[in-house]
């Protein structure tokens, strides 16, 4: 194979990139507070995220306290039980990933590896970022209201969600649909940014089909979330009409506190149609920017472009648009017709195509590479292994006969912690390790994120991998006690103790990490602009970190992929994007006498 | 070096786990062995695929590693490698997806042949009906549910007559039938699960699911609910036993149906008036409870409740266990009624007694009990007014050193225990909440001082404040 060399005449002439004006603030509060700059944004982004996804840490640790340890703290009893799971699942999956993936790499990265200047249209991302901070707040302030935060689930299933009985039914459960609607509305704001400034915002010469992975990834995923959040917000404001009008539209005729309710006719099932149209699309709208990010790490720690670019590319594309007809095999047993299951269970399996595609091609550009096994290479392939388990369960539970005794059991509890939740946060890691050189000017100590690694890649394969075999057995999740349950082995509590320890243990190794973000922001070593020695736009700053405006006086213009690796006959072993054919060193050409 | 090593151990020992770990599937004991199949076709297939990847990506590890002449090879792309990959990965697809589809070809369809069972869910327990003699069930709306009429059944529907009615979380089954169990909910969602049946399916207000399966061998199975549906969701349990076929026959007979129970009516507390003097000695004429008799206050509960309780005493699901003193020595009483329509006068001529306040004998933290009581509430009301509908007594105004006795023996299955006492098993995982004895005295110190009125539960005249 060849070098791929940029060729004029192969495309549309590159247009001429408008420059856009900046509003460069002078205050301390304009640069960092009320900023427009996307890489403030997006570290504001992540540091609430962070912080939202620390408190869902302490909720998690106070479950598997009563799982491993049942009553030694009388501060949890079963209603507060239902309100841990339902915050941690609700923040995990909303506030924390899709926030930071989109709101914080979306922001900091998209910008930097097209090429432009900012964010298409800075003032709304700088108020996106605002009303994704006030969603936040509602939701928290759902903790110390009377009643507390809802207890329905993170699925908010109706009608348990909003009957009375039901712990944070009064007012927990309003300030949660209120802030989910806030954040889809500050999620809007930022998505039409990220499509519209990667549509039209690339550099001269960055061809869709020259975009870094992470790129295509976080822009897939953005789509999908605007098309697929929606729902997710029709279905918020019937629940609310519901429950604060005494509407009908999820709620049926029925008891509520043993006396016939107000309400009729509505369809339970309407609603987790409407939940799930969002909610599968909102697993991909997770994994997609995390396939990208990986794909990109594995590509320039291992010193090879990523295998079969185009076609990662399309899988990209295609498991985006399948992930939008596979709904329904999350309400296998839900009392839908069961003559959907065949229908649901044929699209859940073909999606598995085009994702062991990216697998192949991930470990298959390890194969003849030239691996150093940094931090994040470390990291992303921890998600390859950790990928791969949760992926392979899935075949389990997308299959509606297999997925039958195993529904609403740990096996689901251990799958979806697998492919959903330690994945795509150990690409984040990843991700962190990869780029904080450039936010910051500083290296990661290693050391200490080696030791982060290996705590948290095996010490969540502890927690979750045995859980698919208790979930075998039949123990059903969301259970606050498992009592005199006689299917259930008396080991399954001793396996309970260790996970619980086992996940005190990984609890701890993120304050290692919190430890080093901020000891390395003072005392790291100075990374210059290229560390890793990447090809893509983002290390091609004039500074590090890189300025409002990213690029200096003049835009950079690329010529070439972003995977331009170990190309043959060249010096150094990468060729960054904007790199000119004519200026490539190459090395004496060895058998071909020097001439020409 | 160490990153593939820890692959291939992982990778390995996630294969051994499976071999060696002592959690499987529970013993099958319906007709769908072939679920059983598909599940372990999913485990091989998956399994060599994990294997052959993390394996794959172990040796790409070690052998390409990075070293200071090392250059990578540039291939950006390889159509046939990509095209064999994605051909064989689809295969492997259509081998993992054809054979669960088939057999979910018979999940949905009930053979002809199989019977009819109803499972209704309510927050937090089970209860079941037959359609009787006509094979037909009654139409029934939720909206139609009271005291009397606990399944809802249109009362004019010449059908739901002989409708079979089991209000208790308990059913029996015959062996080797096919049944079809349909599913309704009188409030949230439930899901009515025996694991080793392998079939659920969740039951949702306003509609009716099915699944269907033939149990093929006789013994106790416990069902669970595995649709989140509140704080005791953990706590909901029905007992199925799978019997002989002239067992179930029988046992079917002995239940009441719909006409008959509405004809029976509630009690007659004339004539239960009769019976209550053998209850005077230690309870005192008016149900006041004596505290030097360990005799509890009756007044105030329930005709229910009391029904209940009298039932359980006389049948041995409560009083039989060791350390349960006073309830051995309530056991003899209960067993010295005559008959059913006996407990039945007998509780309805209690729950006219009329309620006066007990002396509090039992000092608690009532902040700390407030908070406890939290978990309680559901059921028993916040004004701890009891509500008939979830089964829970009242508890307001009772004697304070008699609940305080019962959690102690519900936290420590002393009570409750018994497999033919549901709602008991329920309070001994509840009461695991209360984690010591300060905490039951706290609570129960609270719910001395709550009211024990609500304007939203309507009793019997007779039982008001």
């Amino acid at each position: 194979m060849h070098e791929r060399e940029y060729d004029a005449s192969s495309q549309a002439p590159p247009a001429e990139v408008e420059e856009m004006e900046l509003v460069h603030p002078r205050t301390f509060l304009g640069k960092y507070i009320w900023s427009q700059d996307a890489k403030v944004i997006a570290v504001q982004y992540a540091l609430t995220a962070t912080a939202i996804g620390l408190v869902a840490l302490v909720l998690s640790l106070l479950m598997r306290l009563q799982l491993g340890f049942p009553n030694s703290l009388s501060l949890i009893d079963p209603g507060s039980y239902l309100q841990y799971v339902t915050m941690h699942g609700m923040i995990m999956v909303v506030y924390l990933l899709t926030a930071i993936f989109l709101g914080g790499f979306g922001n900091y990265l998209i910008p930097l590896m097209c090429g432009a200047r900012d964010m298409a249209f800075p003032y709304l991302n700088m108020l996106s970022y605002w009303v994704y901070l006030a969603s936040v707040l509602i939701l928290v302030a759902g903790f110390f209201v009377d009643g507390g935060s809802s207890g329905a689930g993170w699925t908010l299933y109706p009608p348990q969600s909003i009957t009375p009985g039901t712990p944070g039914a009064d007012a927990g459960i309003i300030l949660m649909l209120v802030s989910l609607a806030v954040f889809i509305i500050g999620f809007t704001m930022g998505g039409l940014n990220y499509v519209v400034t990667v549509l039209q915002g690339r550099a001269r010469g960055m061809t869709l089909m020259r975009l870094p992975l992470t790129v295509w990834g976080i822009f897939m995923a953005t789509v999908m979330a605007l098309l697929a959040f929606p729902a997710l917000l029709v279905a918020v404001l019937m629940m609310l009409l519901d429950r604060t009008l005494g509407t009908s539209f999820f709620m049926p005729e029925m008891l509520s506190m043993g006396e016939g309710g107000d309400h009729r006719g509505g369809s339970p099932l309407l609603f987790q149609h409407l939940f799930w149209f969002f909610g599968h699309p909102e697993v991909y709208i997770v994994a997609l920017p995390a396939f990208g990010i990986v794909s990109d790490l594995i590509a320039v720690h291992a010193r090879k472009n990523i295998f079969g670019y185009r076609m990662m590319v399309w899988a990209i594309i295609i498991i985006g648009a399948l992930s939008f007809v596979v709904w329904a095999h999350h309400m296998y047993v839900s009392g839908m017709s069961p003559y959907f299951g065949f229908l649901f269970a044929t699209t859940t399996l073909v999606i598995a195509v085009p994702t062991a595609i990216k697998v192949y091609n991930w470990v298959l550009t390890l194969w003849r590479g030239n691996i150093h096994l940094t931090v994040p290479m470390l990291f992303a392939i921890g998600f390859l292994f950790t990928f791969v388990n949760g992926g392979l369960s899935g075949l389990f539970l997308g299959n509606v006969t297999v997925d039958v005794p195993l529904s609403d059991t740990y096996f689901v509890v251990g799958h979806f912690h697998m492919v959903m939740a330690v994945a795509p946060v150990l690409v984040i890691f990843g991700a962190i390790y990869h780029w904080y050189p450039k936010v910051t000017g500083r290296m990661l100590d290693p050391t200490l994120g080696k030791v982060h690694f290996w705590v948290t890649f095996l010490g969540t394969y502890a927690i979750y991998y045995p859980m698919h075999f208790i979930g075998l057995q039949g123990v059903p999740r969301r259970y606050y006690a498992y009592g005199e349950t006689t299917f259930i082995s008396d080991s399954v509590q001793s396996l309970n103790a260790f996970i619980t320890i086992a996940a005190f243990v990984v609890a701890l190794a993120q304050l290692l990490f919190l430890f080093n973000l901020a000891w390395s922001y003072f005392r790291g070593r100075e990374a210059g602009p290229n560390p890793w020695q990447a090809t893509t736009l983002e290390w091609q700053t004039p500074h590090t970190p890189p300025r409002h405006g990213n690029f200096g006086e003049e835009l950079p213009v690329v010529y070439r992929w972003p995977y331009d690796y170990s190309v043959p006959g060249v010096r150094a072993d990468f060729i960054p994007q904007n790199v000119p054919p004519e200026a490539v060193e190459r090395e004496a050409p060895a058998g071909q006498g020097g001439g020409s | 070096m160490a990153m593939a090593i820890a692959l291939i151990v992982l990778a390995g020992g996630s294969v051994l786990f499976y071999f060696l770990s002592p959690w499987h599937l529970t013993p099958l004991a319906s007709n769908w062995g072939a679920i059983d199949v598909t599940i372990g076709i999913s485990f091989w297939v998956t399994g060599v695929v994990f294997l052959a990847i993390s394996l794959f990506m172990a040796v790409a590890l070690i052998r390409y590693r990075h070293q200071r002449h090392r250059r990578a090879l540039y291939e950006p792309e390889n159509k046939r490698l990509e095209l064999w990959l994605t051909g064989i990965t689809t295969l492997g697809i259509a081998a993992l997806l054809a054979p669960g589809l088939f057999v979910w070809g018979d999940f949905v369809r009930v053979p002809d042949d199989a019977h009819e069972v109803e499972v209704v869910g309510q927050q937090w327990h089970w209860s079941f009906r037959f359609p009787g003699r006509d094979g037909v069930f009654g139409g029934a709306r939720n909206a139609l549910i009271d005291e009397a009429n606990p399944f809802g059944l249109v009362s004019d529907d010449p059908h739901g007559q002989d409708d079979v009615l089991v209000d208790r979380p308990g059913v029996l089954l015959p062996v080797d039938r096919p049944v079809k169990v349909l599913l309704r909910s009188k409030d949230v969602l439930h899901n009515f699960k025996v694991p080793a049946f392998r079939a659920k399916m969740d039951a949702i207000p306003g509609q009716v699911s099915y699944f269907w399966f033939t149990p093929t061998r006789t013994g106790e199975f416990q069902a669970v609910c595995a649709e989140l549906c509140g704080i005791a969701h953990f706590a909901m349990r029905a007992r199925v036993q799978v019997v002989e076929p002239e067992r179930f026959e029988a046992w079917l007979a002995e239940q009441p149906t719909h006409g008959e129970l509405i004809a029976r009516g509630p009690g007659n507390p004339e004539a239960g008036k009769a019976h209550y003097a053998a209850c005077q000695a230690c309870h005192g004429a008016r149900g006041q409870g004596q505290q030097a008799t360990n005799a509890p206050r009756l007044a105030g509960l329930d005709a229910d409740y009391l029904r209940r309780q009298l039932h359980n005493f006389r049948v041995g699901a409560r009083g039989t266990r060791e350390g349960d003193d006073y309830g051995r020595q309530m056991r003899p009483f209960a067993q010295s009624l005559p008959d059913e329509a006996a407990i039945r006068d007998l509780a309805a001529y209690i729950e006219t007694l009329p309620v006066a306040p007990t002396a509090a004998t039992v000092e608690g933290d009532r902040r700390m009990g407030e908070r406890l009581y939290r978990s309680c509430a559901t059921c028993h009301g916040p004004q701890g007014q009891g509500r008939s509908a979830y089964r829970a007594p009242r508890l307001a105004g009772m004697s304070d050193w008699y609940l305080v006795r019962q959690l102690q023996h519900f936290r420590a299955g002393i009570r409750g225990r018994h497999p033919r006492d549901a709602y008991g098993n329920q309070m001994v995982d509840m009461a695991q909440v209360l984690v010591d004895d300060a905490a039951i005295r706290d609570v129960v110190a609270y719910i001395h001082d709550l009211p024990g009125t609500a304007s939203a539960v309507a009793r019997t005249p007779g039982e008001e404040e």
